[in-house]
């Protein structure tokens, strides 16, 4: 027991390994700095799914190990982007503002240079005044801690009234959906003081590193959401191999009576909902730099069920299993979506996977659950010989709500 | 021989008739003789008796000849003056007709003809003297008709034809609408000023749109500026003072120095514009032009310019203080009788008391309707959600196809009541077996897996919903209602609600009975709430739970198809119809309590109540409404985690 | 001597159904008690009172030396008080270590924080082995736990009880589906702890109760029917109408 944390988990080195092998690969073949092999944009679509991963291993802390099956994580994924964005926006602006007055016989005033970056970055919403929201965006430190305050605020906020009132299971679901459809709803007022449906643009374009061509900060960017999903990834082993990962997947399996040990339930819920808003949030402002656009469809339910769906084909309450979904799914879907998948003629009908991927994802996600819970990292366990527990027929678990524990027990 | 003889006589006899006619002038070719040379000048100014005297004449030719002249069918023959109205036969022929008999009198080359072509003002004037005889025209289509051109543009001199016209009224219908338009045309134009104040007064509790249409202009008000005080013999609506929130000092000021009453303000354009032209090798008024980006710097480049009297100086607070206070503001009526301007704000302020208390009223009936929807998207959910605890996320999906359902009926029968009828009980059929074989397929395996289920659900609402996109395609699909669910039902002005959401709440309402009908007086609905409290035992008793399981779920499902026709109705059909519905859905059934149709009805009320009350206080934006509303539910669930209408103890499963 | 946990005048209405009507309740600091009653006298439902589960509509229940209210506790505060509780039916986390179960249970700071960095000392790593000696299942500490049998999870549930080091234990049908020689060992489990702290045991089966030997309270609709030595209650002509004599 008392081993190094990482000598008790393998995984996390092989995990580490493999990762590290990915991105030098990746590095080595890019246009940036290596071969060019992989192209530019491939190399963004190969950085932001890093990131997806990372939000899907902090879903698979809140849903796979502490089984509440959050739908609002992506909401803290857009709201990270919306932070750095705030700040790529305004300090972008600000420097072709610069520029273009520069010419002008008499140099600018501050305010004048604030007010035209209002009205650059609001006349699209009819408006030029800076929203209170703004107030920081000047200043990359603060917005950067806004990327894991504002999620972590508004998910400690929603937790706390949620967890408080134990609304648990299902409910909680649907709760938190309500939730991420209000603030995509909200957001899409232009009043918002976020532009409204527009959404924050150009957003891969780094200030002050025009000199930098995209090829390079592709990769740039690739490497930090390599690091970010490493140290992510540590993190969330970390939590879940201790006591803490005990308490939380004693939650997950039987809520009461972990709270009958003495362990104030809502309080660990609330911590672990808290943290993986945060991490959520780290995630979001490292995808939407590489993206260029964020906006509020970007924060709407569906992307949070997509999520789910992701970390249940990758396998619950394993961190690799996350990883693995996002990345298969995610890469798997941009393939057949981005038309490049060969349409299948079969004489009378021509299926185009454009139309038909996102049946079929629906469908295999229908039979995942049905018939493959364990997801893919469940095939892992037929190499490492690992087995659950024979529960006798009681069917407990990780698949259960915590809701249905009692009419289990009866 | 004799049929020969007959001809000629014939041809003489006409030839006589229109001879006689030639030299003898009918009595409107006298009136327009008279009037000749205004007629022919056609002047706006001077054409004025020329029209009275034909409108006047009392022959009953007068509105022919007006109507001609303003169609600009009226021609004048050179020969001898005579007017006519003319047919054109072929390019260079017209047929002339006379006024006073009627008859065809001849042809006449172009040439031999002159055009009257009145301008827009004289055929305003002909319009006017033509609306007498309208008003009182046999055919009440036309006179109709006449009433409608007068509501939208009246003007003072149609007054008195429109009084005269109403004791003759025959139509009891026309006759209230003259009458009524009469007192609003009093109040714009009656040179009285008892006989508008009484005619306001009048119409003081009427909620017409045209009632408010006519007052208002009578209140209107221009903002105007005095040197000193506001002289005597205005009609002053009310003196603002600058500083004032009506009246901010900044626009006060700006206002004196548009009407050249103070030197204009020297605004940051104006500091910059005039910096930029006096640099002076590198400098500006002894400060380096680097230095300009510091507001202070730049204030004392200027002072230094102006002090040069290179520029105008600034205007200091002392200077504006002491404009302002030289000048009095004042809103301005129009209308220059205060007695009327009086009269006219008492009665608007009645008025919308009124309004006020009528808007309330609509909105009631716009929550009731909205409530009603949510009802009929929540009910299924009611079933399969609250009785049987099966969290189906392709709910909104069996809306949609329900919906998709009407639409495919309609492209194959056209009469839309028929069609209809057919589509209801077709989009039961069709969801119902969906949802059997969703049932059997993939939820009886997740039965007490609600997490589970929500997802696999979730899986076939995606696929679904991208399935009626390939076949139907993303544009929306109208289902067109029945002609006679088209209209409003029109209490006044105000309030109104169309039919189809008045068939809509009477859905809702036959739904809540057919549930509960079914769960309270059926073997069904019995053996169903058997099975969801205890299946084992419901077993046991000879009751086969999986078979109970599917009907239910089918009729959840199938009632949901339904709610698809009638939200199809009056919604777009797309395959994204669903999901709209569904989170709003959830949100009912669980904030009226799960398991209790009280409840949902309850939740679907306070939930369309709560959006169109928050939409009343910020009209302009619906989805704020949403975001509040959801806020407020996730606030209401602290407090009644269990719903409105709770199952306490052991029931509730805790 | 004082009372460990005095409860009072407590009642509990489900719809209209009174599940606990006027109850009164005394136990001292190291007493081993056993309660008994027909099915739908509260005993359940009593327990969920204490624990914080259930929050009765009137009455007192006050616990300790200083005689602190329990009912503005929620169910967590209550066990860091130091009452624990078994339920009925075999309750532990089956995807988990037997070690691990107990360590989750072993008295320590209960904190989200102070949890996320604790790592187990040696000495809780003997106090979880001397458990597993206790409840007979130190061959089994690196097994599931999901991978015992039916006895073998009740006594992890009751070494977990122990872990928490209660001061008050509420134990439901402990024996209910064990054989006798698990039986016996669960007596003896009971016996022992009751030696340091209060202990109360819900069970019908006569037998055991007779094994435990010790004072016997009888619950009927709600309230205390008749309360001292086994041998006196079932004396009682009350506790014979209503519970033996079916």
């Amino acid at each position: 027991m008392n081993r190094t944390f990482l000598a008790r988990n393998p995984s996390v080195l092989i995990f580490l390994a493999v990762l590290a092998l990915f991105t030098i690969a990746v590095t080595v073949m890019s246009e940036g700095f290596g071969m060019g092999i992989i192209s530019t944009s491939f190399v963004k679509t190969l950085g932001k799914t890093l990131t997806l991963a990372l939000i899907a291993v902090a879903m698979d802390l809140v849903w796979g190990y502490a089984g509440i099956l959050s739908l609002g994580h992506f909401a803290f994924f857009g709201l990270g982007g919306y932070m750095i964005g705030m700040w790529l926006m305004y300090e972008r602006t600000r420097q072709i503002v610069v520029d273009s007055l520069a010419s002008s016989p008499i140099p600018p005033t501050d305010q004048e240079v604030v007010d035209a970056i209002g009205t650059q970055i609001f006349g699209v919403v009819g408006s030029s005044e800076f929203p209170p929201v703004w107030a920081f965006a000047d200043s990359l430190t603060i917005q950067l801690i806004l990327v894991v305050a504002v999620p972590g605020l508004l998910a400690l906020i929603f937790g706390w009234l949620a967890f408080r009132s134990r609304v648990t299971g299902v409910y909680l679901s649907i709760l938190t959906q309500a939730m991420t459809l209000a603030l995509s709803l909200y957001l899409f007022q232009n009043d918002s003081g976020l532009r409204g449906n527009n959404g924050l643009s150009g957003l891969q374009n780094i200030p002050h590193l025009d000199h930098v061509p995209q090829s390079v900060l592709s990769v740039w960017f690739f490497w930090a959401s390599a690091l970010a999903l490493a140290l992510g990834y540590v993190f969330a082993a970390w939590i879940v191999s201790g006591k803490f990962g005990s308490v939380i997947r004693g939650i997950r399996d039987n809520e009461a009576r972990v709270r009958f040990l003495g362990y104030s339930v809502e309080g660990y819920k609330l911590f672990l909902f808290t943290v993986t808003a945060m991490i959520a949030g780290i995630a979001g402002a490292l995808y939407y730099p590489q993206a260029g656009i964020v906006n509020p469809a970007e924060i709407a339910p569906i992307a949070s069920i997509y999520l789910a769906v992701w970390v249940a084909i990758g396998g619950r309450g394993r961190l690799y299993g996350a990883v693995i979904g996002a990345v298969f799914v995610s890469l798997v879907s941009t393939y057949f979506t981005g038309g490049q998948a060969p349409d299948i003629n079969l004489g009378f009908y021509t299926i185009s996977w454009v139309d038909w991927w996102t049946i079929l994802l629906g469908l295999s996600f229908v039979g995942v659950t049905l018939f493959a819970p364990k997801g893919i990292g469940g095939l892992f366990d037929l190499w490492t010989g690992r087995r659950t527990p024979d529960r006798h027929g009681a069917d407990l678990g990780p698949d259960m709500g915590s809701l249905r524990e009692k009419e289990a027990e009866e | 021989m004799l049929k020969r003889f007959f001809l000629v006589l014939l041809a003489m006899l006409l030839l006589a008739t229109q001879a006689f006619a030639q030299s003898e002038p009918g009595p409107m070719q006298t009136v327009l003789q008279a009037h000749a040379e205004v007629i022919a000048e056609s002047s706006r100014r001077t054409i004025g008796p020329a029209i009275d005297a034909v409108a006047g004449s009392g022959l009953p030719q007068a509105q022919a000849v007006l109507e001609a002249w303003q169609a600009k069918d009226m021609w004048q023959r050179q020969s001898d003056g005579w007017f006519f109205r003319a047919e054109q036969i072929d390019a260079s022929t017209y047929r002339l007709i006379d006024f006073d008999s009627g008859d065809a009198i001849g042809e006449a080359d172009k040439g031999d003809l002159t055009q009257l072509k009145p301008n827009a003002g004289v055929r305003g004037l002909l319009g006017t003297a033509l609306v007498q005889f309208q008003l009182l025209d046999p055919d009440p289509a036309r006179r109709a008709d006449a009433l409608t051109s007068l509501e939208r543009s009246a003007n003072a001199d149609l007054l008195a034809p429109l009084r005269a016209s109403i004791d003759p009224e025959a139509d009891a219908a026309l006759k209230a609408r003259k009458e009524r338009l009469e007192r609003l045309l009093t109040i714009s134009y009656d040179p009285d000023e008892a006989a508008r104040i009484a005619a306001i007064e009048e119409m003081a509790g009427d909620l017409g749109v045209d009632v408010r249409a006519a007052l208002n202009p009578l209140v209107a008000t221009t903002l105007r500026v005095y040197a000193g005080e506001v002289p005597g013999g205005i009609n002053v609506a009310r003196v603002l003072r600058p500083g004032s929130e009506a009246l901010p000092r900044d626009t006060a000021y700006a206002m004196l120095a548009e009407a050249g009453l103070a030197p204009p303000r020297v605004t940051e354009g104006d500091v910059r514009a005039a910096l930029a032209a006096h640099i002076d090798a590198g400098n500006v008024g002894g400060v380096p032009v680097a230095e300009l980006s510091d507001p202070a710097r730049r204030v004392g480049a200027y002072t230094a310019l102006a002090a040069g009297g290179l520029v105008p100086a600034y205007r200091t607070e002392a200077e504006i203080s002491a404009a302002l206070d030289a000048h009095r503001f004042a809103q301005i009526y129009a209308e220059p009788s205060p007695a009327v301007t009086g009269a006219a704000e008492a009665a608007l302020t009645r008025i919308s008391t009124k309004v006020g208390l009528n808007q309330a009223l609509d909105l009631g009936l716009d929550a009731l309707s909205l409530g009603s929807i949510y009802f009929l998207a929540a009910i299924g959910l009611a079933i399969t959600f609250g009785v049987m605890g099966v969290i189906n996320m392709a709910h909104g999906e069996f809306i949609m196809m329900g919906a998709y359902t009407g639409y495919v009926v309609q492209q194959l029968i056209p009469n839309h009541t028929a069609s209809i009828a057919v589509a209801i009980p077709l989009a039961f059929a069709v969801t119902f077996a969906a949802g059997v074989a969703m049932e059997r397929l993939v939820i009886r395996w997740l039965y007490n897996r609600p997490l589970e289920t929500l997802l696999a659900t979730f899986g076939i609402s995606i696929a679904l919903q991208q399935l009626f996109k390939n076949i139907f395609g993303t544009q929306a699909r109208p289902l067109t209602s029945p002609d006679w669910l088209g209209g409003a039902w029109v209490l006044n002005d105000v309030v109104s609600i169309s039919y189809i959401r008045i068939a809509i709440f009477v859905l809702a309402m036959l739904f809540l009975a057919l549930f509960l009908f079914i769960m309270k007086r059926t073997r069904l609905g019995l053996e169903t709430r058997a099975v969801t409290q205890n299946p084992g035992m419901a077993g046991a008793m000879g009751i086969n739970p999986g078979r109970v399981n599917m009907l239910t779920f089918g009729l959840g499902s199938g009632i949901a198809g339904i709610a698809g026709v009638a939200i199809g109705l009056f919604a777009k059909v797309t395959s994204e119809l669903g999901q709209d519905y569904i989170v709003q859905s959830f949100m009912t059934v669980v904030v009226g309590g799960v398991g209790n149709i009280w409840g949902t009805l309850l939740g679907a009320g306070l939930i369309g109540g709560l959006q169109k009350g928050i939409e009343w206080l910020n009209p302009s934006n619906t989805l704020a409404a949403q975001t509040y509303m959801i806020i407020f539910i996730i606030v209401f669930i602290q407090f009644r985690p269990r719903g409105i209408i709770a199952l306490k103890g052991r029931a509730a499963g805790d | 001597m004082s009372a460990l946990l005095e409860v009072s005048g407590v009642s509990v209405t489900f719809d209209g159904f009174r599940a606990i009507n006027n109850l009164s309740f005394e136990i001292g600091p190291a007493e081993l008690r056993a309660i008994i009653g027909p099915n739908g006298a509260g005993k359940t439902t009593f327990m969920d009172i204490v624990t914080g589960k259930t929050k009765p509509d009137e009455g007192r229940i006050l616990w300790g030396e200083l005689g602190r209210s329990l009912l503005k506790m929620n169910e967590a505060q209550i066990a860091r008080e130091g009452i624990g509780r078994k339920f009925q039916k075999p309750t532990v986390f089956e995807d988990q270590s037997v070690q691990e179960n107990l360590l989750m249970a072993l008295k320590k700071d209960r904190g989200p924080f102070r949890v996320l960095f604790w790592k187990p000392a040696g000495e809780d790593l003997d106090r979880v082995a001397d458990l597993a000696e206790e409840i007979g299942l130190a061959e089994e500490l690196t097994r599931k736990s999901g991978e015992l049998s039916h006895g073998q999870k009740q006594w992890l549930e009751i070494g977990m009880l122990l872990a928490q080091e209660p001061r008050l234990l509420l134990v439901d049908e402990p024996a209910a589906g064990m054989t006798p020689a698990e039986r016996e060992h669960t007596t003896e489990i009971l016996v022992e702890a009751a030696r340091t702290r209060a202990v109360v045991v819900v069970e019908h089966d006569m037998e055991f109760i007779r094994r435990l030997d010790c004072r016997v309270t009888v619950l009927h609709e709600g309230s205390v029917l008749a309360e001292g030595s086994l041998d006196h209650v079932t004396a009682d002509q009350q506790v014979i109408d209503v519970y033996l004599g079916r």
